[in-house]
This record gives C-alpha cells, sequence and structure tokens, in this order.
C-alpha cells in the first residue's frame, strides 16, 4: 500500500516546517466552534487542527496512491465521449476515481463544515491538489475546481449557498468556470455571452464559451455581458446555471494531453440563470478571486506532475546502464536529475508560502465581512493587513503558477530525456507526464499573462517589502550567511535592472517582465530555502545548488535588461520574416 | 427496516513486509518484529455489509477479537461507516486457536442478538487458515457461504449469493441468517472518510482510556486517576465515542472453551520452505503423457 503523502519526504517536511498553527487559528477563528465530540469535528485547538490536516492528507495520499494512480494509464487512452444529445459521459476510470474522491469526503475540502465541508486552509488543499496530479493529472481538473464551490460560497446568497454547497461536499454535483470564448481568451474583458431578464425578471444566457473543463458538469458559474452597453469588464456578471437541456456540449475537444479532463464547447440557448452576487462584478471582484485561488491550484498541479516525472527518472537513472555504468553516474545525467529535484522543491517551498499567506489573507477578509472587529483599532489594522496581504499575493499567486508551470514542463521533458528512447514510448508513463504538463502553461491565464500580474508587484514596494523581512533573518553559519550575502546582492541587482527598465519607458517593461520576475523569484526561493536549510541538513545542500546556480541567471538576466535591446520590437519583420504562405 | 451485519475483523501483523525476526523459536509470530494492519481480506467484508446497509438500511457493527491494540482497526472501521464496535478482549483468550477464536467470537455475536449476516474475511494473512468464518456459523447453528463475491438478490429472509469455486462460480440461495467469508475479488473497499475521521478519532476502549490517563497523570493518586476515568468514560458515552469493551464473562463464554485449554491445535514444526524453479518438463496433452506424469508424481509423493 503506497501512499502519496507520507512517501514524500518533501511535502512531510513542509508540513511539520510551516507555521501551520498560525493558519489554523486563523481558519478556525481561534476555534470557537469547539465541538470536537459525537458528530461534530471542529477542531478544539491548533494541535488537533494539525492533527486533523495530516490524517486528511494521509487519506488522500491513499486514495492518490492506491486507487487513481493506477487508473492513469487507462483514463488516458479512454478519454471521454460525446453523445448526440449533447451530453457527456465521462470515462469509466474518470468516474470511478471522483466517486473515489467522495467516498473520501474530499469534495467539500475547503467548504465550512456547516455544508458538510472539511473546512480546510488553502495551503492543505493545495498538498492534497499536488497529490491527485501526482497520481492523474487529468483529475486535477475536477477535484481541483472546487474553487467554484469556494466562489459560491464566499459571493452568492445563502438560498444559493445551502441549495448548492451540500451537494458540492457530498460529491454528488461538480462544477466548471465558465469563461473563456472564441473571441475571449487571455482578454477576458471581451466577453460577450449574452446576459438578459425575460418578462419574468427571470436571468437567461445565450451565446457560446469554448474551452470549458468539465463543462458537462452539473453547476456552471458562467461569466456573461448583463449590461449590453458597459464594453469593457465592468459590463460582466457572474451567473450559477444548472446544467439542463439549454444547455448542450457542441464539441469535445481532442487535446494532447488531460485526456480524462472533458474540455467543452457550450451553447447556452437562453438558460435560466441565478445571479451571483452583485451585477457589474463578475470579472473584476468574483473571477479575478476564483481565478486567483486556481492558479495556486495549477501551482499544485505542477508540482505533483513534476513529481511524478521525476520519480521515474530518479529510478531509471538508477537502474540503466551503458557504458558500463548506472547513468547517473555521467555528470549529464546526473545534473539533469538533480536540477529536476531541486527545482521542485524551489517550486513547493514558493508554492506552500504562497497559499499560507493566501489563507491569512482569505481568512482576515472573512473576518472583516462577516464579523468586523468592534474595536478601531484591531479593524484598522485588519484593514491595514487586508491590504498588504492583498498586494502581496497579488505578486505570490502569479509567479507560484508561473514559476511552476514552467518547471514541470522542464522537469517533464527531462525526465523523457533522461529515459532515453523508451522515454518517448509509451511503455513508460513520461510521455505522457510530458503532454499533461504542457497545459500547465496555458490555462488560467498563460504564462505571459501571469508575468505580466506579477511584475506589477516585482517593481513595486510589495516585492521589496517583503524581501525585507528575509534580509533581516541572521544566519550565524558561515556557509548560510555567504548564500544569504548572495540573494541580498541579487535583489541590489534586480533593483537596477527595474530601474533600467523604468527609464527605458515604452513597452520595454512588457519586454523585459519574465526576466525581472525569473529574477524576483530567485530572490524570494532562495530565502524560502535558507529558512529551511536552518534546520534541515539536506537542505543546505539544497539551497546551495539553487542559489549559486540562481545567482548567475540572475546575473545574466539583469545583463540582458540592461543591454535595452529592443531589436523584436524594433524589428519584427525583418527578423520574424513574412507571414508564411501554405501554414 | 434494514438489515443488520455484524462484520469480524482482525488485526494482524504485516506478514507481506517482513522485517527483523518474523518468526519466534516456537514457530509463532512474533509480533512485536511486524507492524499491526488491517487483515486485508477483513476490508472487503467491511465492504460487503457497508454495501447491504447503504442500499437496504439498516446497520453495521464490527467485531474483533484480541489484545487492546485491535481497537485500531475498529477506528479504522468507524472511519469508513460502521455504526458500532466491540472489541473482545481478555488475558484468558490468549493463545486461542481457531477453534478457540471461533467460540469467542459466536458468543460475542449472540450477544449482539438481532442480526442479519455475519461477513468474515476469507482468511487472516497470519494464519492462514480460513477456519473461523465457516466454525462460527456451525456454533451459531447458521447457513454459510464461503468465498463469497457477489450479492445477487436480497429479498426478504431469502439471500442470493455468487460464490467463487476457483475455476467458475455458482450461486447460492439461503435464507437469513447467514454467514459469508468475503474474498478480496467481491469489491474495492471504500477509502476512510475525512470527516468521519475527524468524528471519530476520539473514539476509545475503557482500557484505553485508563491507559491514557495513567500515561497523562504520572504523579496523580489511584482516587484522582480513577476520577479522570470516570469522567472520561462519561464524556466518551456522552459524545458516542466509546468502542465497547468485553471480556469473556460478559459474553458468558465457558473458560474450557477459552485461550489454550480450547485451543486442541499444536504447532509440530515450522518449516521455512523457499519455492525455486529448476528447469520444466513438457507435457503434451495425450491420455498417456498426463498418466505418465501422475505417476510420477505420485512416486515422488508430491501428490497422494
Ligand atoms: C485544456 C484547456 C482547458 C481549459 N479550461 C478552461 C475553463 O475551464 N474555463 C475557461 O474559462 N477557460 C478554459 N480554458 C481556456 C484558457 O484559459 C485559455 O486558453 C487561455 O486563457 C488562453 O487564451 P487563448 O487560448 O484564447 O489564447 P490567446 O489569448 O489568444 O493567447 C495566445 C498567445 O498570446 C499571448 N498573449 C495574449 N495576451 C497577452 C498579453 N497581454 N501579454 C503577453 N502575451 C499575451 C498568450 O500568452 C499566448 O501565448 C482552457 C483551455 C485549455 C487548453
Amino acid at each position: 500500500m503506497g501512499n502519496f503523502f507520507t512517501d514524500n519526504d518533501d511535502l512531510v517536511f513542509l508540513f511539520d516546517f510551516l507555521d501551520l498553527a498560525e493558519v489554523a487559528t486563523a481558519q478556525e477563528d481561534n476555534f470557537k466552534q469547539q465541538d470536537g465530540s459525537g458528530d461534530g469535528y471542529a477542531p478544539i485547538d491548533a494541535a488537533d487542527a494539525i492533527d486533523n490536516y495530516r490524517r486528511i492528507l494521509t487519506i488522500v495520499g491513499d486514495v492518490a496512491a492506491n486507487r487513481i494512480a493506477p487508473r492513469a494509464e487507462k483514463v488516458d487512452h479512454e478519454g471521454n465521449t460525446l453523445n448526440d444529445d449533447g451530453t457527456v459521459t465521462l470515462g469509466e476510470g474518470v468516474r470511478e476515481n471522483i466517486n473515489s474522491l467522495a467516498q473520501a469526503d474530499l469534495m467539500g475540502f475547503t467548504l465550512p463544515r456547516e455544508y458538510g465541508g472539511l473546512n480546510c486552509p488553502n495551503l492543505i488543499y493545495t498538498m492534497a491538489v499536488e497529490m491527485v496530479s501526482r497520481a492523474d493529472a487529468s483529475l486535477m481538473n475536477i477535484f481541483g475546481l472546487q474553487g467554484i464551490a469556494e466562489t459560491i460560497n464566499a459571493f452568492a446568497d445563502d438560498g444559493i449557498k445551502g441549495e448548492y454547497l451540500p451537494r458540492f461536499s457530498r460529491g454528488e454535483v461538480t462544477g466548471a468556470m465558465v469563461l473563456t470564448e472564441p473571441d475571449a481568451g487571455s482578454d477576458l474583458q471581451a466577453v460577450s455571452l449574452r446576459a438578459w431578464q425575460d418578462d419574468d425578471g427571470q436571468w437567461r444566457l445565450n451565446g457560446v464559451k469554448r474551452f470549458i473543463t468539465n463543462g458537462c458538469g452539473e453547476v456552471l458559474l458562467t461569466l456573461a455581458r448583463s449590461e449590453p452597453d458597459i464594453r469593457d469588464g465592468r459590463g460582466l456578471s457572474l451567473f450559477l446555471v444548472d446544467r439542463g437541456p439549454r444547455i448542450k456540449v457542441r464539441h469535445l475537444e481532442e487535446k494532447l494531453g488531460i485526456h480524462g479532463s472533458p474540455t467543452c464547447e457550450l451553447v447556452y440557448d437562453d438558460a435560466p440563470a441565478k445571479l451571483i452576487g452583485e451585477r457589474q462584478l463578475g470579472l473584476i471582484r468574483y473571477v479575478m478571486s476564483l481565478m486567483n485561488g486556481a492558479r495556486v491550484g495549477i501551482a499544485g498541479q505542477s508540482l505533483g506532475i513534476a513529481e511524478a516525472a521525476y520519480r521515474v527518472a530518479r529510478n531509471y537513472a538508477a537502474k540503466r546502464k551503458q557504458f558500463g555504468v548506472a547513468i547517473e553516474q555521467l555528470p549529464a545525467v546526473a545534473e539533469m536529475v538533480v536540477d529536476m529535484k531541486v527545482a521542485i522543491e524551489a517550486g513547493r517551498a514558493l508554492t506552500y508560502e504562497t497559499c499560507r499567506i493566501c489563507d491569512l489573507e482569505n481568512n482576515n477578509l472573512r473576518v472583516l465581512e462577516t464579523a468586523p472587529p468592534t474595536d478601531k483599532d484591531e479593524a484598522k489594522e485588519r484593514k491595514q493587513l487586508a491590504r498588504s496581504l492583498k498586494r502581496l499575493n497579488g505578486m505570490l499567486t502569479p509567479m507560484s503558477k508561473y514559476y511552476c508551470s514552467e518547471m514541470c514542463v522542464r522537469v517533464a521533458n527531462d525526465a523523457v530525456q533522461v529515459l532515453g528512447g523508451s522515454g518517448y514510448m509509451s511503455d513508460y508513463p513520461v510521455e505522457r507526464y510530458l503532454r499533461d504538463a504542457r497545459i500547465t502553461t496555458i490555462y488560467e491565464g498563460t504564462s505571459q499573462l501571469q508575468v505580466v500580474a506579477a511584475v506589477r508587484g516585482v517593481c513595486s514596494d510589495a516585492f521589496t517589502k517583503y524581501v525585507e523581512a528575509f534580509e533581516a533573518d541572521q544566519y550565524t553559519d558561515d556557509a548560510l550567511a555567504k548564500l544569504h550575502t548572495q540573494l541580498v546582492e541579487c535583489k541590489q541587482q534586480l533593483a537596477e535592472a527595474v530601474d533600467a527598465v523604468r527609464a527605458e519607458g515604452g513597452n520595454y517593461m512588457d519586454l523585459s517582465g519574465r526576466r525581472l520576475v525569473d529574477a524576483a523569484a530567485v530572490v524570494i526561493i532562495g530565502h524560502l530555502l535558507l529558512r529551511q536549510a536552518k534546520v534541515n541538513e539536506r537542505k543546505r545542500a539544497v539551497a546551495e545548488r539553487f542559489i549559486t546556480t540562481g545567482a548567475l541567471a540572475v546575473q545574466r538576466d539583469v545583463a540582458r535588461v540592461k543591454s535595452g535591446d529592443k531589436s523584436v520590437m524594433t524589428n519584427y519583420a525583418l527578423l520574424a520574416g513574412p507571414v508564411c504562405a501554405g501554414a | 427496516m434494514g438489515y443488520h451485519s455484524v462484520v469480524c475483523v482482525k488485526q494482524v501483523p504485516d506478514t507481506s513486509n517482513i522485517s527483523g525476526e518474523a518468526m519466534k523459536p516456537d514457530g509463532t509470530v512474533n509480533r512485536a518484529a511486524l507492524a499491526a494492519i488491517f487483515n486485508p481480506e477483513d476490508l472487503h467484508a467491511l465492504e460487503a455489509a457497508l454495501d447491504i446497509r447503504d442500499a437496504y438500511g439498516g446497520t453495521v457493527t464490527v467485531l474483533s477479537m484480541g489484545p487492546l491494540g485491535a481497537a485500531e482497526v475498529l477506528r479504522e472501521c468507524l472511519y469508513r461507516g460502521a455504526d458500532r464496535a466491540v472489541l473482545v478482549t481478555d488475558r484468558r483468550a490468549a493463545a486461542s486457536d481457531t477453534l478457540a477464536t471461533s467460540y469467542i467470537l459466536a458468543q460475542a455475536v449472540r450477544k449482539l442478538k438481532d442480526y442479519d449476516f455475519v461477513f468474515c474475511g476469507r482468511q487472516a494473512i497470519d494464519g492462514d487458515t480460513a477456519q473461523v468464518g465457516p466454525q462460527m456459523a456451525e456454533k451459531l447453528g447458521i447457513a454459510q457461504v464461503t468465498y463469497f463475491e457477489k450479492l445477487v438478490e436480497l429479498d426478504g429472509r431469502t439471500v442470493r449469493v455468487r460464490r467463487n469455486v476457483g475455476n467458475g462460480w455458482e450461486i447460492l440461495e439461503g435464507r437469513l441468517p447467514l454467514l459469508l467469508t468475503v474474498l478480496d475479488t467481491a469489491n474495492e473497499p471504500r477509502p476512510a472518510s475525512a470527516r468521519r475521521v475527524m468524528q471519530r478519532k476520539r473514539s476509545r476502549a475503557v482500557d484505553e482510556l485508563r491507559k491514557e490517563i495513567a500515561a497523562a497523570m504520572p504523579g496523580a493518586s489511584e482516587d484522582e486517576r480513577e476520577n479522570a476515568f470516570a469522567d472520561g468514560v462519561e464524556k466518551l458515552k456522552m459524545a458516542g465515542q466509546l468502542i465497547e469493551q468485553w471480556n469473556l464473562d460478559d459474553i458468558a463464554a465457558d473458560l474450557q472453551w477459552c485461550g489454550l485449554a480450547g485451543s486442541p491445535t499444536k504447532v509440530h514444526r515450522v518449516q521455512s520452505i523457499v519455492l525455486t524453479k529448476e528447469g520444466f518438463t513438457e507435457v503434451p496433452p495425450t491420455e498417456d503423457a498426463i498418466r505418465t506424469m501422475i505417476h510420477e508424481l505420485i512416486v515422488d509423493h508430491t501428490l497422494g
């Protein structure tokens, strides 16, 4: 009996390392509910909550290793089926997987207990997402869509919450986030699906959506234009639509990977809909919040795929012999394996730190909205905290999604390389991992869009203030102190690059964004790994490898930014060549 | 309404992950050297019972005989949805063989009274005898079906089940109450439910509570401990978290049938046999060739 939680030293390490007591205390409102008896299951204190989290993750690890992972290959081959009547039949393996997750009561992971949920913080949920994705990346798209229920919980009225959320918790329904349209992809302000009210005041939706994960699910959170006269994002509202005869799946996409996840084109034929929250806040408030959660989820998915790929490569490199030695003794192979492992641990450090801060932010917001403090100073403090956490997360969330998704494509790609010809064959799962990995840099906002979002924070005091706290850390150990100094220098170099970009003006920021975010990620992750190295011997080596190579990358990125080279824009036509005939 | 099932479950040493000295010199299993786990086929027995309850209503009671530590497998059952848990634990039951064990378990089932089904795993991985279930049925005087694989029909007091007979299956019809021993091909056991784990993780048998209190209050007087214990029991009861703990007197067991006294089985000798493969003989599918093969097998005492 394997277990994807207990067999993963790094995940277990982080579980113990991160300040879960702080997260649990915020999540549980200082343990006000206290009914750890009978059928109540509110934790009585932080230790009790953490014990629950550990037990829950152990169940997820069991389900992932012993039920989901063995079905992954079948799910990949089988896919799902579109029926003539516009419905979709999920593949057998997918249905079995959903059933396993529901049996283990994992489908209301973050929902409050009053709706049958587990009331887990995002940090624990993301660890679960990682494990599920390691078992089957395509299932994460259904397991990982719990943000839909969370959004209903955060913004819908009590009637809708009471009607839908318990069904999510019981695993009776799954949802979809229905945003993208043929002409509105990265640019969601262009969404045009029409929302109108009939004579009875009933909202109805009309139009087409595409690329919708689990669009065949029962509860469709749909972004639509309720204000035809307002052309931008402020004309959009969010609606809850039940699957019904007025919604048809017109097309099921054939995809490179994540075959178990149905990607649907949906036609709304004046389908009845319920407004979520207030009109006009659909994109600018609700979907933004939904997407932030979902982005962290993709970071988790990326970590899971990378972990799966690394494990196959690690073992293969130890067994396969060429030139009389195990190939892991060949420096080029050794470097690939080490780089994979270090990159995964780096991504984890960043992602779970991001989750931790998201949890603090979400719980602070919840208090402000549901039980605003009467004490003036506390209210002020909480509001201030809300502002600073929001800015910090505005940077860390897209950075995590960007870093981990790019990392996982690289790791899966290298895993295929380590296995050589065998990696290219379907006898080993790494070719599937590579196909599955490829989506992560695209959906929930492409890497380019994550960079656009993250770079704002990197160029502001959201980054500098956050990093200052790390720079105040004291390292008595010489080796660690040296690495710490190196990171301080990296930040100074990055600051120079930011100045250079500002001086350049125009769209040079868009051109340099990626390099600035890459450099900032090195600084932040470097500090996080250093803190881990303080308490863990092995992590010293990890931190050293990451910071030494990372610092060189920062130097190169900074030099490129400072070079002021804008040829891709100024000389585009010449360099890119003409638009190709016959392509 | 519905059906009441009793499921017998056992905590066993994990013989699939053998480490250290798994056997004592006297031929019994060295439990200390092996991790204690839920006997795998008992999980399938539990699942079969839960399936019936989920489909027809009723209750599932889990029953285990063993040392105090066996309460852990009972909690595992509660996490998966069992309604009630009973631990039969008694020093005088130690060293029980299958005959004594089935007697004790049958006494406990009798005490539970109203039951329609008794489920057992086919066999436990520490003894591999597959005897306890069938012997229990005899002692309870109820019908039994071994190698249960599928419930075909359940209508009132009549049940039809499919049993695996190795190279095929047969469908049997019987009247309740009925004892079934379950194969691992019968179903896929459900995972523990996260919510139920949080609800039931504090479930304790009284002696577990007593031990925990002793450990938590090392300097306390006898009286203080007794008070804490009484308090604790009350709390567990109120919260519905008490795992019932019975001894041999509670189940009106005749001691001469229990423990060493009630166990005629003697381990004569334990041999460690490593099967090795040394070449193979191809036997053509002709009458003559098969006759010759059987003859050879009889000569070298493989058969007969
Ligand atoms: C398998 C799959 C599942 C999906 N699931 C869902 C779902 O459940 N719900 C949903 O609503 N959508 C879903 N999508 C849609 C997905 O979110 C979009 O595909 C994605 O946001 C990109 O939009 P696009 O495909 O229109 O690409 P485009 O927006 O056309 O982008 C094309 C290229 O231009 C770049 N680009 C665009 N704008 C900028 C910019 N401002 N700066 C820099 N670069 C830019 C992009 O990075 C990309 O490289 C899914 C997509 C896929 C493939």
